[in-house]
């Protein structure tokens, strides 16, 4: 199933959750300061675990940063 | 009376009136070292795609240097954006606590005025705490707070400009309606900057550009606290008024009769 994850091409297996993506990305799902974001929506963190992904589907995975 | 004089929005209280954004520092070493000089309590982060370049979060920073943070919608430019980036940084930080920021252009920065209180309308119903970064304008400022905004953030000047107030008289305007704390966001270039922003009337300023691309941050982060404290003080303290002439401070009572005799 191919993923289009912050921009980049993400190719996981069928059935792939929020969580899958985040360890694709090498972060820690239960970590502080994360949000996602499917094809333009929030997912809640309550609901990365259940949140089964589509192909085609856009992620943006976010943190914080310096600015403002 | 500087110790009981804290700033309170929506129910929080700091004890500094400088907020304080992190943008533009050169590492987080040096932007703490600020934040710290600083004496802020709250602190500007934005959102952005990750990436794994090993450094710590700028979370960890803000955290070490005791500071509360406050997230912002830095680079939207529609309410929808503004509002899914907030929404997104509620998720992530844990804090519904929101600097709206929702810009017009790329070459002035300015706020898009109609998409902002689209957006602060669509924040307040989400039950957001809203500090909306907005136009030096009263009318729109007063707009913001009817709303339900937490306070209102006029600019002095353009984001990064360094300009400083451009228009005191609407500010003054601004902080006279007001009843909601006013902060001074964006212009301030200088400590004398933040000290007018102060005597003008308003609650606090939000300084980044200033303190963390100034040749010594650190020592730039010490001159603001004491400008916001001296603007402070002389605003609660009174100034006198001002003439066109003089008026003589030492009594002319008694002045001696020094003429040579003749």
């Amino acid at each position: 199933m191919n993923l289009i994850v912050n921009g980049e091409l993400l190719t996981l297996a069928e059935g792939a959750t929020v969580v899958d993506v985040l360890r694709a990305l090498e972060l820690d799902a239960t970590a502080r300061g994360i949000a996602v974001a499917r094809n333009g929506d929030v997912v809640l963190r309550s609901a990365w675990e259940r949140t089964t992904l589509e192909e085609d589907d856009r992620l943006e995975v976010l943190h914080a940063v310096q600015g403002g | 009376m500087t110790r009981n004089d804290s700033l309170s929005i929506a129910g929080r209280s700091f004890g500094s009136r400088l907020i304080m954004g992190t943008g533009g520092a050169s590492s987080h070493a040096v932007l703490e070292r600020a934040l710290r000089a600083s004496g802020t309590e709250l602190v500007t982060v934005a959102m952005r795609r990750v990436s794994s370049n090993g450094e710590r979060s700028v979370l960890d920073v803000v955290r070490d240097a005791g500071c509360a943070v406050l997230p912002n919608t830095a680079g939207c430019y529609t309410a929808r954006d503004a509002v899914r980036t907030a929404m997104l940084s509620r998720e992530a930080l844990e804090t519904d606590w929101i600097k709206l920021e929702v810009i017009a252009d790329e070459r002035t920065l300015l706020p898009d005025p109609v998409e902002l209180l689209t957006a602060a309308e669509q924040l307040v119903d989400a039950g957001f705490t809203i500090l909306p970064y907005t136009n030096d304008d009263p009318v729109l400022a007063q707009r913001l707070e009817r709303i339900g905004c937490a306070a209102v953030m006029p600019l002095g000047a353009p984001i990064g400009s360094g300009a400083g107030i451009r228009n005191p008289y609407n500010i003054r305007i601004i902080v006279e309606n007001a009843r909601v704390p006013v902060v001074l966001d964006a212009g301030i270039g200088t400590a004398s900057d933040a000290t007018i922003a102060m005597e003008l009337g308003c609650s606090a300023v939000l300084i980044a550009s200033a303190i963390t691309r100034a040749d010594d941050p650190e020592r730039m982060a010490q001159a603001m606290r004491l400008a916001v404290q001296a603007g402070r003080l002389a605003h609660l303290a009174g100034r006198i008024p001002q003439l066109h002439h003089a008026r003589a401070s030492t009594t002319m009572h008694g002045v001696p009769d020094l003429r040579a005799s003749s």
